[in-house]
């Protein structure tokens, strides 16, 4: 099928086999590879890519699906040769060890951080109809779709409750 | 995975016709279950009809005074929702307690009621499972079993349902609207679940073709003091071992009305109707409500591994009760 992929916010008309996930189109078509194939079931977090500005795992989305849709993957961060704050941050904390969930990190916690200031509630927050507050707690429930085996969790927390104040 | 038609529906009543239509077509929401199973194996449709872009994805206060929330709602938005958080905290609680913050933005609330159970036979191709492949047998009766059923499980299967919402759904008395062959029709929860008995493979009472349209919530102002609380074998990301979705109304002392369901012990998510009617008129006391969660797990049929759960879900009750007659 035909599909208009915008994609940092390129253009990419590509033609892609119904079966074919966003994962795999961005890293075996349009050569992103920072997006991750860790578990390919939606556990491990690896492959967290934006959608129109919300994280979701791209190895459980159909590219087919994703006409019309903005995707932003860790490559589109950046601001030129500007880091994101939160990958200065990741660096500055030392939030990762062999770096292979480091990118899914950061999509996640751009996305995290993006439901936390629009007031999103979690299973942590004691009163649900309340607005949160940024700690430890709380980064670690909103963060918990993103598995880490080298363990850099303390840093990861450090650099993402940095970065959310 | 085998390979599949896509077509993006254009209305509801066409997607509804090409179903009906086509048994080896199925509808596509947020994909994070069928996606997975389609790659596990475990399902092959021949063609996915796509309903993300024509099912409503809004919530509105409904005529009835509750809220109707459309079935493409995700369930992250469903989560952020004032009127939900302040009115229904139990079902806020259920669906942030679920799956993980990137899956909570990708799935939606029809899709989230007819995700299939976590068993892991029904997941493995390589073993026999009735509801996959009827007939073939359960090897989770005298297997691995810990985490699955101790209610109305039957001799061909004790798989447990895996949602979380629905646990609060369940309890607060949702109805859910359901467009078919025959035009639009509404389901009470409990009741969109069925019990597995010698069909298994039929998680639902729904028809070919039926398309999960919204979920109504029913006015019920003493919602307002719900809670829902699970217990999973790691504090995060990971399906219930037993979970309580809970709404009680007490004055004076007595419980004037409530409503419990218990989620991660059965087939489906489960009414405690025999507790709730103990509780009725009592007082409320932890004494009282153990004498209910016990009245209620008397039709507990525990396995070889999982009579944990009896005491387990006592406990959780008692607990979750106690915490909400004394939030007032």
């Amino acid at each position: 099928m035909d599909v208009q992929l915008s994609v940092n916010q390129d253009q990419h008309p590509i033609t892609v086999d119904t079966r074919e996930t966003l994962l795999d189109t961005l890293r075996e078509q349009l050569d992103l590879t920072g997006a991750k194939k860790g578990c390919d079931h939606g556990q491990c977090g690896a492959c967290t890519v934006l959608v129109d500005g919300r994280r979701v795992k791209s190895c459980l989305a159909l590219t087919v699906t994703m006409d019309d849709r903005e995707i932003t993957t860790v490559e589109g961060l950046a601001d030129g040769d500007t880091p994101h704050p939160l990958q200065a941050g990741f660096i500055e904390h030392d939030a990762f060890q062999c770096g292979y969930c480091t990118p899914g990190q950061l999509c996640s916690s751009v996305g995290m951080l993006a439901e936390f200031a629009a007031g999103w509630p979690s299973v942590v927050t004691p009163d649900v109809s309340a607005a949160p507050h940024l700690d430890e707690g709380e980064i670690r429930e909103r963060m918990s779709g993103n598995l880490c085996r080298c363990g850099a969790y303390v840093n990861i927390v450090a650099a993402i409750g940095q970065a959310g104040r | 995975m085998r390979p599949f038609a896509y077509e993006r529906a254009t209305d509801v009543r066409s997607a509804v016709a090409t179903l009906s239509e086509r048994p080896d077509a199925v509808y596509l929401g947020g994909g994070t279950n069928l996606v997975d199973l389609m790659r596990l194996g475990v399902v092959s449709p021949e063609m996915l009809v796509d309903v993300t872009r024509v099912v409503d994805a809004t919530i509105e206060e409904s005529a009835g005074g509750g809220l109707l929330i459309g079935a493409g709602v995700r369930n992250g938005d469903l989560t952020a929702d004032p009127l939900v958080r302040g009115r229904y905290p139990v079902l806020a609680q259920a669906v942030l307690s679920g799956a993980s913050g990137q899956i909570r933005n990708m799935a939606t609330v029809g899709g989230n009621l007819l995700q299939r159970t976590r068993c892991s036979y029904f997941q493995d191709t390589s073993k026999p499972c009735n509801k996959r492949r009827p007939g073939s047998g359960c090897p989770a009766r005298e297997g691995d079993h810990r985490n699955l059923a101790i209610l109305g499980h039957s001799s061909s299967c004790v798989a447990t349902h895996p949602s979380d919402m629905a646990v609060a759904l369940a309890a607060l008395g949702a109805v859910v609207h359901v467009e078919g062959r025959h035009g639009p029709r509404t389901v009470p929860m409990p009741g969109l679940h069925r019990l597995p008995g010698d069909e298994p493979d039929r998680d639902t009472v729904l028809e070919p073709g039926d398309l999960i349209t919204a979920v109504e919530l029913p006015e019920l102002p003493f919602a307002t003091r719900s809670r829902y609380r699970k217990v999973r074998d790691r504090a995060s990301f990971a399906f219930a071992v037993v979970s309580v979705a809970a709404a009680l109304d007490v004055a004076d002392g007595v419980v004037r009305d409530c409503r419990i369901a218990l989620g991660g012990v059965a087939p489906v998510p489960w009414r405690a109707e025999l507790a709730e009617s103990a509780l009725r008129g009592a007082a409320a006391t932890a004494a009282e409500f153990g004498r209910a969660a016990d009245i209620e797990l008397a039709q507990a049929r525990p396995l070889r591994d999982n009579g944990f759960k009896v005491p387990l879900a006592r406990n959780v009750l008692v607990g979750v009760l106690t915490d909400l007659a004394e939030a007032r």
